[in-house]
């Protein structure tokens, strides 16, 4: 006896009201945000499927934090459509992590490493409560995953910016998300502290979860990321890295303003 | 002895608490606000304040004081709207906003202040500025002992109950939010995307700081209310670089200026053979700007700009 069919749809949609893993993590149509009369995104579609590691890549200016921020809702949309595993995104919040630019934020703000930290369990702990001991041991196990389990006491205007960047991607993983959105996780670190960071990209992707970088070093997309998406405030190019970070994407995303033996360099990259 | 313990308890007591607990209500949304880059709201609503209680005598014809607190509450959310306004709409740094807003509203509130008949109240802009901390004396006791006496204890002066109240208020909006204000303090676009209302979470904090100000306004003057706002926070700041402990701090700071000040005020300048007490407000103000110069110079934090500078210099 084959199951009535009938109930097998209901119980698939059912299933897509809690996190579906099967639907996109995050699907964009149509997102355009200005920032008073001009247009700092426009109409952007836009689809990062399960698992995969996305570059956003454009020039300065080009819309690219600001693309993360509309989906999130931090800066109002204009237009658009966002949807996170197929849900708006207040009811997936749990699921998703922010890594804000890392100069976005006051490092003199009286806090320490594992403060800053356990501010990723706030769902977790709740209204009118205190993080406790459970909370603090979680927190060290991502420090511990960035390689800055020795900093935890340490005030985090003290870190260099390498050591802050890896803090709040230690704060991302307390969060525990299945999306990890990134805005510029590389800029102005150490070698070192990149080498840990796109390790713990890769694992967690390895382990199933989806991330999106906002990034701006051009020589590492090929090696970091297995997807990319060009803006320059329209989307130019979205794809595998070998269907959308070629030469001639790049050139008409950044409209020359690539010195030839940059895009020879990603030439040789991509053979 | 017995004499002097009458006269403190009579003269020196309530005033000492009233300033103290102003004090603390004051510095406690401070900490938030200078984190924020917005120490200058408390400057604003203390200084609109005034306007807000003329208008209130205007349209009731007293000088009760729930009236008053409530036209100066409406004076400070005006003020906050006035500030975002022109921020929004003249594309000016908010720094220049709360300035200009905060001037017009205090010199208009002058100005109404002086066409209007109040010569038969007491309210002028010297009471407003400096309050009169001194006069607020406990006629009912008798000694320490009154402080076991409940009849005594009704017949302190009202604005201390009102600050109380109004400093549970501000204690119980901190501790209950404290995640929330410190989280969307730090990063508030992390702050939204994990479900904080950053900004009910920053109005709410504007919203405790204008009612710290008014109950402060109403007992001690804005003079006070202004400084401890902005100074036991910052020198707190130079102490710690823990949150929980900045306001821990804080709290002393706001403490021993009220203390200091007022004693310094009232016996200071009978110890240089002067007969006249000096305004126990300025003094306060004046000792919580004195502790900060000495945070600067010794607080062993003082250099934590630096530090950090050098750190990302040798290690970037």
């Amino acid at each position: 006896m084959s199951p009535d069919p009938q109930i097998e749809l209901v119980a698939d949609q059912g299933r897509t009201l809690t996190t579906d893993q099967s639907s996109c993590p995050l699907e964009v149509r149509g997102l355009t945000v200005s920032y008073g009369e001009k247009p700092a995104v426009f109409s952007v579609d836009a689809r990062f499927p399960s698992a995969s590691m996305t570059a956003i890549v454009g020039p300065n200016g080009a819309g690219k934090s600001t693309f993360l921020k509309g989906t999130l809702g931090i800066v109002p949309l204009l237009a658009g459509d966002v949807r996170f595993f197929g849900l708006p995104f207040k009811q997936v919040r749990a699921d998703v992590a922010y890594v804000p630019q890392r100069a976005s934020v006051d490092w003199d703000f009286p806090a320490r490493v594992i403060d800053v930290v356990i501010m990723g369990l706030y769902r977790e702990v709740g209204l009118f409560r205190f993080a406790g001991t459970r909370q603090s041991a979680r927190a060290m196990d991502c420090l511990d995953r960035v390689g800055m389990q020795d900093f935890a006491d340490r005030q985090i205007g003290q870190l260099s910016g390498g050591q802050q960047q890896r803090v709040f991607l230690a704060r991302a993983l307390a969060q525990d998300a299945e999306l990890y959105l990134l805005d510029e996780p590389f800029a102005g670190v150490d070698a070192a502290t990149e080498h840990a960071i796109v390790s713990v990209l890769k694992q967690l992707k390895a382990d199933g979860k989806t991330v999106v970088c906002v990034h701006h070093d051009l020589s590492t997309v090929i090696a970091y990321f297995d997807r990319a998406l060009l803006i320059n405030m329209r989307k130019q190019a979205e794809g595998s890295v070998a269907e959308a970070f070629t030469p001639e994407t790049l050139q008409a995303t950044y409209g020359g303003r690539l010195a030839e033996s940059q895009i020879d360099e990603l030439r040789l990259g991509l053979a | 002895m017995m004499d002097l313990g009458v006269d403190f308890v009579q003269l020196s007591l309530a005033p000492i608490v009233i300033g103290t607990l102003a004090a603390i209500a004051c510095a406690l949304p401070g900490n938030f606000l200078l984190l924020r880059r917005q120490a200058l709201i408390g400057d604003a609503i203390s200084h609109v304040a005034l306007p807000g209680i003329v208008v209130a005598f205007l349209v009731t014809g007293t000088v009760a004081a729930w009236p008053m607190m409530i036209g100066a509450a409406g004076a400070a959310v005006v003020a906050v709207a006035l500030i975002e306004a022109i921020k929004r709409l003249g594309r000016v740094e908010p720094g220049a906003a709360m300035g200009v807003v905060f001037t017009t509203l205090f010199a208009a509130g002058v100005l109404l202040l002086e066409q209007s008949d109040t010569s038969g109240v007491h309210i002028d802009v010297e009471h407003a500025l400096y309050g009169n901390l001194e006069s607020l004396i406990w006629f009912d006791a008798t000694g320490w002992r009154s402080l076991l006496d409940p009849a005594a204890l009704a017949k302190l002066p009202p604005q201390l109950f009102r600050l109380a109240i109004v400093l549970a208020v501000i204690v119980a909006f901190i501790a209950a939010f404290w995640k929330e204000l410190a989280i969307s303090t730090f990063d508030p676009g992390f702050a939204e995307t994990v479900g904080i209302r950053t900004g009910a979470v920053g109005f709410a904090l504007v919203v405790a700081a204008a009612i710290a100000a008014v109950a402060a306004f109403d007992a001690v003057g804005s003079i006070i209310a202004i400084a401890m706002f902005v100074c036991p926070p910052a020198t707190a700041r130079l102490m710690t670089d823990r949150l929980g402990r900045q306001i821990a701090w804080s709290v002393l700071f706001a403490t021993t200026s009220a203390v200091a000040g007022y004693v310094f005020a009232g016996y200071g300048p009978l110890w240089f053979g002067s007969p006249h007490a000096i305004s126990a407000a300025g003094m306060i103000a004046t000792v919580s700007g004195l502790q900060l110069g000495l945070a600067c110079l010794l607080g062993p934090r003082r250099r934590r700009a630096v530090q950090a500078a050098a750190a990302s210099l040798h290690n970037p």
